[in-house]
């Protein structure tokens, strides 16, 4: 039965599901048959769309993880007509939790970088679940720049728990490439547009995250910690994931609000594990809306509005400027 | 005079304003030394050469010249724009953090002269809830690494974060790491000297952004310096740990440092540094 391996806040409807699932098997042409299953459409419907519509923001990180959730290696496959495999880092090694390349959308030729979990065990150990090392990184910034230097567009694609914590990837320098992809991207000279798919895990996601446009689907989350690590750290037991999954405000629309992201994606009805199909059609049409937008702006204008968009980012009261301008508040700033 | 604390990771608890005692025992070496002959000589064990914690205060008056430091940006004030709540609220405990440790926030800015050489300076403070960068600390380092690049000042972030990017301020505080890494990329390309000095602690989305960042990187001897917590990669591996690991000897070792200069040393370093790039 599909509730063992499902998320628990999804029961009803699996029950509805596998209920719809022995209606039609029972092939009997009656009215009242096709009566009910009609009924249990729409039941289905409804009790999905007020499940999704009412999600806690633990919940969004069950669905942002749910293993049936489309990954970078299917939106490959379902957006862009090719995928052309790149993998040297020309360091140290393939990393397999980043996939880049040449892509083709829609005639459009671009670069894609983005984080792969794997479905399989054996594919998920293989990309150790998504958690990239320093020569991911590497790799990712060595094709940015390939990107640069003829032209192409970039296009990352972000879904990760974290950067990998680990013996070698403090050997071979997790920070320093972070910092060091984060500096270059700042400058690029290229369009770069980044969305977050599933999980955007900290100084992991940020690593292939800064753009000119920054996207999320809708039930994914961008946080600076792991609800669990936050719990762990302020509430000293991972237990209190929830507590602090609620704390952090990493959901699609917070992050609209605080001028993180530019734009929400919306995912069909009960989440992109339900539909990878129509999931992949909403971030095509995005992606090649946003590629239109940024291709028309010079490549001057396009850096120096990328830097002022990070720029602003951050919220904090100004005493000064709030004295220059002459007001007694000191609730100025706010969230910027 | 800064205080010194006993432990290692003196982070967590500096005993600042507390009535301490004549003798301290060095963390380094463990041999019991007279607290004021180590606070006399850059907090230094006077047996071992241990470094204990400095505030920021003390680090400004180690680093640079007597009273050139003005301070730039105190004015940019921390809020509390999640309302995150943990056992107390986060304005709570900003205000309990800025009265304990006599800063509004962990990181200091401004100006000054080190051996009538004008610079730039930067310190964060892991007294002040670890150090840890949140939207005043990537507001104030942004504007300093902007100041310099107009005024073409060469540019010293002392860095002592052990928190990284600052949770309270959720993904806000996350965005610093690129905030300041976009100035800093803006700074290199207007030919600025950037050299980033790392002491004990600094870890996490400090030590993945500005702090990695310098065209010279020095440490302090034996400072803890790294991505991901040494807890959270046991917690991943289960493993040991090999001894070690993640210090300033163990970076210089991998290649990621240029220099680790002890910090009696620091202010001549650095204004050799600056002698060599012509700045």
């Amino acid at each position: 039965m599909a509730t063992q391996n499902g998320l628990p806040f999804e029961a009803p409807i699996y029950q509805l599901e596998d209920r719809l699932r022995e209606l039609l098997a029972n092939a009997g042409s009656s009215p009242e048959h096709d009566d009910e299953i009609r009924r249990v459409r729409r039941e289905l419907a409804e009790t999905t769309r007020r499940i999704y519509a009412n999600l806690t923001p633990w919940e969004t990180v069950l669905v942002a993880r749910e293993k049936n959730r489309p990954y970078t290696a299917d939106y490959l496959s379902l957006v862009f007509d090719e995928f052309v495999e790149l993998h040297g880092d020309k360091f140290f090694g393939d990393d397999r939790a980043m996939l880049c390349g040449f892509a083709n959308l829609e005639q459009q030729k671009v670069v894609v970088i983005g984080h792969q979990k794997g479905r399989t065990y054996k594919e998920r150990s293989a990309c150790n679940f998504g958690c990239a090392h320093p020569e991911g990184y590497r790799k990712a910034l060595a094709k940015m720049r390939l990107a640069a230097k003829f032209g192409l567009p970039v296009i990352c694609i972000i879904d990760t728990p974290g950067a990998y914590p680990g013996i070698g990837a403090e050997e071979r320098g997790q920070a320093t490439v972070i910092a060091q992809n984060m500096y270059e991207m700042s400058r690029l000279p290229t369009p770069i547009i980044c969305v977050v798919i599933g999980e955007g895990g900290s100084g992991g996601a940020l690593g292939i995250g800064v753009g000119d446009r920054v996207a999320m689907l809708e039930h994914s989350y961008y946080s600076v910690i792991s609800p669990e690590g936050c719990a762990g750290i302020l509430w000293k037991s991972h237990q209190f994931a929830e507590k602090a999954a609620k704390a952090l405000r990493f959901r699609s629309r917070d992050l609209l609000q605080f001028g993180i992201v530019d734009s929400v994606i919306d995912e069909p009805l009960g989440g992109a594990h339900r539909d990878h199909h129509r999931m992949a059609a909403r971030l095509k049409q995005y992606l090649i809306k946003t590629l239109r937008e940024l291709r028309a702006v010079p490549t001057p204008d396009l850096l120096l509005g990328r830097y002022e968009k990070f720029r602003r980012m951050g919220a904090f009261l100004d005493q000064a400027s709030i004295d220059q301008s002459g007001q007694a508040s000191t609730e100025a700033a706010g969230v910027r | 005079m800064a205080s010194i604390d006993e432990k290692r990771g003196t982070a967590r608890q500096p005993k600042r304003g507390v009535p301490h005692g004549l003798w301290l025992r060095c963390t380094g070496c463990k041999e019991t030394i007279f607290r004021s002959e180590a606070e006399k000589f850059f907090n230094l064990c006077p047996k071992c050469g241990y470094h204990f914690y400095v505030t920021a205060k003390e680090r400004i008056n180690q680093v640079l010249d007597t009273g050139t430091f003005e301070e730039w940006d105190k004015d940019v004030l921390p809020t509390d724009p999640l309302n995150f709540h943990d056992n107390k609220p986060y304005s709570e405990r900003l205000t309990a953090e800025q009265k304990r440790t006599g800063l509004s926030e962990a990181a200091v800015t401004g100006t000054g002269m080190i051996r009538a050489r004008r610079v730039a300076f930067g310190v964060t403070d892991s007294a002040f809830i670890m150090g840890s960068m949140g939207s005043v600390v990537g507001e104030r380092l942004a504007r300093l690494v902007e100041r310099a690049t107009e005024q073409r000042l060469p540019l010293i972030i002392v860095s002592g974060s052990g928190g990284g990017a600052r949770m309270h301020e959720g993904i806000l505080s996350l965005m610093q790491m690129a905030k300041v890494s976009a100035a800093l990329a803006r700074y290199d390309q207007a030919g600025g000297l950037f050299i980033s000095v790392l002491t004990n602690p600094t870890m996490g989305g400090v030590a993945a952004s500005f702090a990695s960042l310098g065209d010279l990187i020095f440490a302090e001897p034996r400072a803890l310096i790294g991505f991901a917590g040494p807890r959270t990669i046991m917690a991943t591996i289960r493993l040991e740990l090999p001894k070690g690991f993640q210090t300033s000897e163990f970076l210089l070792e991998h290649g990621y440092i240029d220099r680790i200069v002890t910090r009696d040393k620091l202010k001549s370093e650095i204004a050799r540094a600056i002698d060599y790039c012509g700045k």
